[in-house]
């Protein structure tokens, strides 16, 4: 069984602030981590590996600096590492980033199950990982919370909808998103990383993909366009009540008889 | 479309070092006395704006891409989600905001219903104003399957040709919303909290950004249909109208139910478990630890006919089930009254609950961002204010 995991390296923090003075984004440029819902992914990928005897190959579109991501994943336990970077790759929006993983993950073979975490921190979309399955023309999972039965040809797995857990039966080859929780991800090791010292992770550049044009890449593939950015609205219908804790007590049921709360 | 042209001859290592910080993806390089942009840009272009004075510059493609006529795609169709014939309040929702999208460009309003029985859910789309609605009705639809859905949306698209499709950000709706757009290599905006339309009929999409610290303005502009999802409960429930709209049977037949996902099992949820359902809501914040500390909380909620909900830091420290939780990470709500007790409210908190018509905070810090989005700030001390709010209540409701 061959199972690939997409990856994304995000911003190891969310805190972005914006300069009132200048509205210029203030943010720690350096500090990045593996997305958290991506390591969920990964150890779902290395039961299998454990189970079933499948090998675990990551996968991740970004800066050449996004291998470091790539590179905790294989101290994890992934077999093999791939690394989509490319300047031509840049600005994508996740049209075109499912585009060119797809690409990538068309050029590396046949997979039978594609692992990928519900969302990522930063984009908070869920959405490359779908599209990606229709990108293959494969069946796809999302919110995928347990894996129940691995059969020879198919997956059977519970879904956590809105309202309801579903089981399903999805046939190989196919995508799952799984959800925060399916298990309890293990820690990089450090013995593992001393083995891998001279493991050279894999780069595919442009060049090296079958679809020879740009426009279907990055920015130029991308059909969205941020035209701004901007701080969020502060409410400023507001009252701020300080005093002793008992008059704020008084103060709150008062208002809320005035609401017809009580 | 174009590309950032960077003058690395005024670069001095003060201007390198202060420009990579402008870049909210960091795509700004500063190597070897030289700026350079790497695959991470974004081309929002903020470095030509804010950056130093003729470092950044914003270079228009020669070759613009082709534009597609705009003209031949019309009307605001929203993707009508149900289970069992019971629509999903979210695609009324979107309807309601389609009507106020529509007064811009005059476009039709379209339900998109895939189901095995219509009868009852479409007379009800009409009397929200909807111009039409485009029914796929089949026995085999009893039940969302992402791969026929986006088969059906696919033919509906292709048939009809809609300026905008919206999806409610429901399960369903994330699931099969982006199968749609790769099909068509579109544009789909996740988790929208303000739409808005242009003359030229292209969708305004605004989205936080960066977990929620800022927000995203996103254009479609080159191409159609342009897609969103939006969370339930961001937009209001329309008022009903007088029904002036018609209902299309669209043809299933010769379009393929293929499918390698099978069904086996529905097990419903605990229904208790929604706090995205309740109208009262008392969340807690880290200062809460102890047992008699959430009782006090839990009898607030009795007294007021509410459930309690939570802060992500109780979430992390198991201290409560992690469908309680509200924010960005947990559940989007938007009940009657909320109150906050000792929530800092961090701003993925505060993008789950700005919805909320009524909201009390208490907190003992004056300085709590959660200040920022209460409708009542009270700055005291939780722990004290709690015990005489229940007794006050109590002898109100002559309990005491």
């Amino acid at each position: 069984m061959k199972i690939l995991v997409c990856i994304k390296q995000v911003p190891a923090s969310s805190q972005v602030q914006v300069d009132p003075v200048t509205g210029v984004l203030i943010r720690d440029s350096n500090n990045t981590k593996m997305n958290p819902y991506d390591l969920y992914a990964l150890e779902t990928a290395l039961r299998f590996k454990e189970t079933e005897g499948a090998t675990v190959t990551v996968i991740s579109m970004g800066p050449p600096s996004a291998a470091a991501a790539l590179e905790e994943a294989m101290w994890m336990g992934a077999d093999e590492a791939i690394l989509l970077t490319d300047r031509k790759f840049g600005g994508a929006d996740v049209v075109a980033t499912s585009y060119t993983i797809s690409s990538g993950i068309k050029k590396q073979g046949n997979f039978d199950l594609i692992i990928c975490g519900k969302q990522t921190t930063d984009g908070d979309t869920a959405q490359v990982g779908p599209e990606i399955a229709e990108c293959l023309h494969i069946p796809h999972m999302s919110y995928v919370d347990k894996i129940i039965e691995v059969k020879e040809k198919s997956l059977v797995v519970s879904v956590s909808m809105d309202k309801t857990t579903e089981r399903w039966e999805i046939f190989y080859p196919c995508l799952i998103t799984v959800d925060k929780g399916i298990y309890t991800p293990r820690l990089p090791s450090y013995k593992r990383s001393l083995t891998l010292k001279d493991y050279k992770i894999r780069m595919i550049t442009f060049a090296d993909l079958e679809d020879q044009n740009e426009s279907h890449y990055g920015l130029k593939g991308s059909p969205t366009q941020v035209e701004r950015m901007f701080p969020p609205q502060k409410n400023t219908d507001k009252e701020i009540w300080k005093g002793t804790n008992p008059d704020l007590a008084e103060q709150m049921i008062k208002k809320m008889k005035d609401l017809k709360i009580l | 479309m174009g590309k950032i042209v960077i003058n690395n001859s005024l670069v001095t290592p003060e201007i390198g070092k202060s420009s990579v910080k402008i870049c909210p993806f960091n795509a700004i390089e500063f190597d070897g006395g030289l700026l350079s942009i790497n695959s991470g840009c974004r081309m929002c272009k903020i470095c030509v704006r804010k950056g130093p004075a003729g470092v950044f510059r914003f270079e228009e493609d020669v070759v613009a891409a082709p534009a597609i006529d705009k003209s031949q795609w019309v009307g605001v169709a929203v993707f009508v989600e149900h289970n069992h014939h019971e629509i999903h309040p979210v695609s009324l929702e979107l309807i309601g905001k389609a009507r106020e999208l529509v007064t811009v460009t005059h476009h039709p309003i379209y339900a998109v219903l895939f189901t095995d029985d219509e009868t009852k859910m479409a007379p009800e789309l009409l009397s929200y104003g909807v111009d039409k609605v485009y029914v796929y009705r089949h026995p085999d639809l009893t039940h969302f399957n992402v791969e026929i859905y986006a088969n059906l949306m696919e033919n509906f698209i292709d048939e009809i040709h809609p300026s905008v499709v919206l999806y409610g950000g429901t399960a369903v709706g994330r699931s099969f919303a982006p199968r749609v757009a790769a099909r068509f290599k579109t544009g789909l905006t996740a988790d929208c909290t303000i739409l808005g339309m242009k003359e030229n009929t292209d969708l305004i999409q605004n989205r936080p950004a960066f977990g929620g610290n800022i927000m995203a303005g996103i254009i479609c502009p080159n191409n159609r249909p342009q897609m969103s999802t939006v969370r339930y409960k961001i937009f209001k429930l329309p008022e009903k109208t007088v029904p002036h709209g018609t209902i299309v049977m669209m043809d299933p037949e010769g379009l393929s139910f293929k499918t390698g996902l099978r069904l086996l099992e529905v097990l419903p949820k605990p229904k208790d478990m929604d706090i995205s359902e309740s109208d009262v809501l008392i969340a807690v914040g880290r200062p809460f630890k102890t047992p008699e500390q959430f009782k006090m909380a839990q009898e607030l909620a009795d007294l007021l006919g509410g459930q309690i909900a939570c802060s992500r830091p109780l979430i992390e420290a198991g201290l409560v089930d992690p469908r309680k939780q509200i924010g960005l990470s947990g559940r989007t709500v938007a009940p009657k009254l909320l109150i906050t007790l000792g929530i800092s409210g961090a701003v993925q908190f505060a993008a789950g609950m700005r919805g909320s018509e009524v909201v009390f905070s208490i907190n003992s810090d004056a300085n709590a961002s959660i200040f920022d989005v209460a409708h009542y700030g009270i700055v005291g001390d939780v722990f004290a204010i709690l015990p005489i709010l229940i007794k006050q209540i109590k002898e109100m409701k002559g309990m005491i």
